[in-house]
Parts: C-alpha cells; structure tokens; sequence
C-alpha cells in the first residue's frame, strides 16, 4: 500500500465511521406510480418510477462535513456563479457552522449548485419536482392525502409557523414511507425547479413579473383549493440557482435499482 | 489479529466501493484552482471603497461585511461569475465535443431552443439572425452565436445540423449545442431559463437571448420574442469595440 494510498484510505475509513451513525446514509424507499400534479399537462396523471429518498434534511453537520472534503464549497471560496452573497451566511466561518445553529438542524442557506454537488459527491442526486410533490402527498397513514381536509390544514399550520429551520431534523411527523420533514421544517431544493411556469402552455414569452403568482396560474392548477401546494410552486418559480434563503434545505434521492448495483461490484 | 484483519479487508472493501462510485460523480464540479484571495467591503460603502482581509463588520453601520469578487479580466483567468466554470462538455452540431471555455475570447450571444418547436423557436432563431446581421462585417469574427438544444434526445447532431441550415446559420459563428440532460438543466438554471417537456415533442420555455463577454460573464439579457433588440446590439457593440 503506497503512502498515499495509506492516507486516502485512513482518511476514507475515518469518513465512513464518521458518518455511520449520522443520517446521512439512511433512505427509505418511497414505491413509484402515477399523481396528479398542481400543474399538471392538461391534468394528467405523471407516472413516478420507484426511487430511495433521504429519510431526513440534509443537516448542519452533514455539509460542514462536506465542505471539509470538498474546500471549493466553502463560503469564502463557492465562486459567485454558483451563490449569491447570502451563501451559508449564518455559519460562524467557513468550516464552522458556531454555537447558534444546531448540529441537527438542517442546513439552509444554500444555493442549487451547491445542493445538487453534494448529492452527486454522495452518489446521489436532487429529486425532482415530481418525485419531491409525490412522495410528499403522503400523511402519517395514507401515500395520497391530499383529500384530507387535516393534511392540508397541518401543512397551512406549518408555513404560519416562524423559524422552523432552526428545528432538528425529525422533529415533525414520519410519512407514510417512512421519511420525516417533508413538511413542517424547510422548504427543499429540487433538481427541475426551473421546470416550474405559469401554465402548461405557455410558449408565448413567461413574464418574469409574474412568476405563478398570478391568477392565470389558479386557472391551470389542478386543484385549486391545494393552497400549500400552490406556495410550493410559487415558490420555485421565484427561485433562481445561486439564491440562498434562510429556509431553503434540500434532501437526496437515488433510483431504486442502484444499490443493487452497487452491492453486486 | 484475524478479525482485524477481517474488519481491514471490509474496510478496504468499503473504501474500494466509494472511490468507484467516487470516481463516477462529479465532486470536482465547480473546483477552482485559484487560491484568490477574499477580500470584503461594507455592503452600504460607509467607508467609500475601503476592503478588509476579514470577514466582520463595518466600524460605520455595524452591517455584515460581504465579499467582494475579484473581477481578472487576464488572458486566461476567468472570473467568479464567469460562465466558463461549468466543466460540462456539450457536442457541436458538427459532432464536435467541446467545453464552454472554448468560446472564451469572443462576445458570446446565447439562446436555448429546440428543433422540433412550431412556434417560438423559430421566432427566437430569426432574432438572433437578426442581431448577427447588425453586427459590422469587420467585428462578426469577434462574436459567436450559440443556440444550446433544451431537448438533447430529439436534437441530435445532425437535427441541430439541419436547423443550422434551414434557418441560414451556414457560418462557423453559429455554434448549436446539444449536451445531457443533466447539464442542460444546469445550463437553463445559469442563464435563468425555465423550460418544461408539455408533450413528447413539445417544451415551454422562457425566451430569452443572452450575451457574455469575453470572459463569460453575463453581460444582457433580452426577454421576449421579437422584441426591440436595439439594446442587446449596442451592449454586443460596445463589447467587441
């Protein structure tokens, strides 16, 4: 074993340990099939492939110990391009998230690149619009409850709660597939978010003033009284990659089929 | 001993399996070589143009002290904001592979398109003609025009081939560009363009023309179909001056 080797593999060991008990690695499979989007082609059904999805937020000790391994994410050294100035502004300093923010709280204040950097780096990826909405569709008992009048008005309660993003991960309730904070703790970034437009049929030029805010928008919704739903939307249509917002996380997915991949190498 | 070097074994194993799936993701995305330096500033300029080495707070306004970008304008160097930093290799519609940063060095005038639209594409293509015909013949060298395919699976190089020739687009300027889907969307959500799939062989999306300088950064952005293009002539002009 050559010395370099030797370090990568200390190095390496000491990472693997290091995260074995944090949540980093824990997914839950959420079972694909067809929804109805808000803004769904003519509302169509969007069929969704089966896929693993962080059971947690990725947290504040999770990216501090990305931005260890990977220094050009640091908040001194993420170029412009990819972050606006707000970049991990509440951290003490580049590699230290301070005494204020909680370890297990989840990481905010990250820009899309950023995001979608530390998925790819853990062999994963952002989901999409589609598979964030249907695997967040689900209560504690049903994969679909969107016809519950409660799971709306629990998702309502939760966007009228202040500070949210200061919680721990696992502080709001396990869905049906196992997975925690879909609501209730922050927003999350997703890998299409710029798929988002005002209507299914909008070739004529999308005004960037009036980004689903509008009422043309309720009009192509398929459900119009989905109000959280709406302020999901709303929200990453107003988003552009390199913003980051104080009460913007994000989670990682990966397809089914991959582990068993991995496990037969 | 043995069970150590069991667990050894295991460990290697395990380390072996994350350098390889390692080795398949793109952890070095956005990796800058540089060691710039950061210096900061008061964002409300209380001190005029006074930076400090530290991140802290302005002595003036008690306000949060930001970074300032060090704009290199150098052969070579490319600045933070500059569009060159995305490592994504993209195919030319000559079956070329290339990377962004081969366009460094020209005003770049960028649009995302597909072939197969009916309605504005089109539209979006005869604007760009429109903007490559005022640019004077003795600076036309000077600027590339670049129309980046947002429905890689359809536009294959030879589709983006017979869209070049179709809208007229004959002379090495024109640069069609097809990459992943992947990189596709990283490129929209650089450039701020929102597209999605409504069908099989249709997309919505922002219209937008973008230019860069010679260093890729962003320097206007038209919005809207067959709009007064009148400013994004003069800022192509005053880049290549």
């Amino acid at each position: 074993m050559g010395p370099s080797l030797k370090i990568a593999f200390i190095f390496l060991c000491s990472f693997i340990v290091g995260t074995a008990s944090a949540q980093r690695n824990e997914m839950a499979v959420v079972k694909g099939g067809t929804y109805i989007p808000l803004y769904g082609v003519d509302s169509t059904a969007v069929t969704v492939k089966s896929f693993k999805m962080d059971v947690y937020p990725v947290t504040n000790s999770d990216y501090l110990r990305f931005v260890e391994e990977h220094p050009q994410w640091q908040r001194s050294k993420i170029i412009r391009l990819f972050s606006d100035g707000n970049y991990l502004v509440n951290w003490e300093g580049d590699t230290s998230f301070g005494d204020v923010l909680q370890p297990n709280a989840p990481i905010t204040n990250i820009s899309w690149f950023a995001a979608k950097n530390y998925c790819e780096c853990l062999g994963k990826r952002l989901p999409t619009v589609d598979e964030w909405e249907y695997a967040a569709m689900a209560d504690q008992t049903m994969a679909d409850a969107r016809t519950k009048e409660s799971y709306n008005q629990q998702i309502l309660d939760w966007y009228e709660a202040p500070k949210t993003f200061k919680n721990k991960i696992g502080s709001t309730f396990k869905n049906y597939w196992g997975i925690y904070d879909l609501h209730g703790l922050v927003w999350e970034w997703t890998i299409d978010f710029n798929s988002v437009l005002i209507s299914g049929e909008s070739r004529k030029d999308v005004d960037k003033d009036s980004n689903l805010f509008c009422g043309s928008a309720a009009v192509g919704a398929s459900d119009l009284m989905n109000y959280a739903a709406f302020m999901r939307y709303a929200l990453r249509g107003s988003l552009k990659a390199s913003y980051s917002m104080r009460n913007l996380g994000f989670r990682c997915v990966e397809p089914l089929n991959k582990m068993n991949e991995n496990s037969s190498r | 001993m043995k069970i150590l070097v069991d667990k050894m074994k295991n460990t290697l194993k395990i380390v072996l399996l994350f350098l390889l799936v390692g080795s398949f993701t793109s952890c070095n995305f956005g990796k800058n070589d540089k060691t710039a330096s950061v210096i900061y500033e008061c964002p409300m300029h209380c001190e005029g143009e006074k930076t400090y080495d530290q991140p802290g707070s302005c002595p003036v306004c008690k306000m949060d002290l930001v970074p300032v970008s060090i704009k290199e304008k150098k052969d070579g160097a490319i600045s933070d904001l500059s569009i060159y930093n995305l490592p994504s290799i993209w195919t030319t519609q000559n079956n070329e592979e290339i990377e962004l940063k081969e366009l460094q060095g020209d005003v770049v005038v960028m649009v995302m398109i597909y072939t197969s639209c009916q309605t504005a594409c089109p539209r979006l293509a005869a604007d760009m003609r429109n903007i490559e015909k005022q640019i004077p013949a003795d600076k036309k060298d000077k600027v590339t025009l670049v129309l980046v395919s947002i429905d890689p699976e359809t536009d294959t190089p030879e589709r983006l081939a017979a869209f070049a020739k179709e809208n007229k687009m004959d002379s090495k300027k024109w640069v069609l560009l097809r990459g992943s889907e992947e990189n596709t969307l990283e490129f929209a959500a650089v450039l701020a363009v929102n597209y999605k799939r409504i069908s099989p062989l249709d997309f919505s999306h922002s219209n937008i023309i973008s230019v860069f300088d010679q260093g890729g950064e962003l320097a206007h952005q038209q919005e809207g179909l067959g709009v007064n293009n009148k400013e994004t002539i003069s800022k192509i002009l005053e880049l290549v001056n």
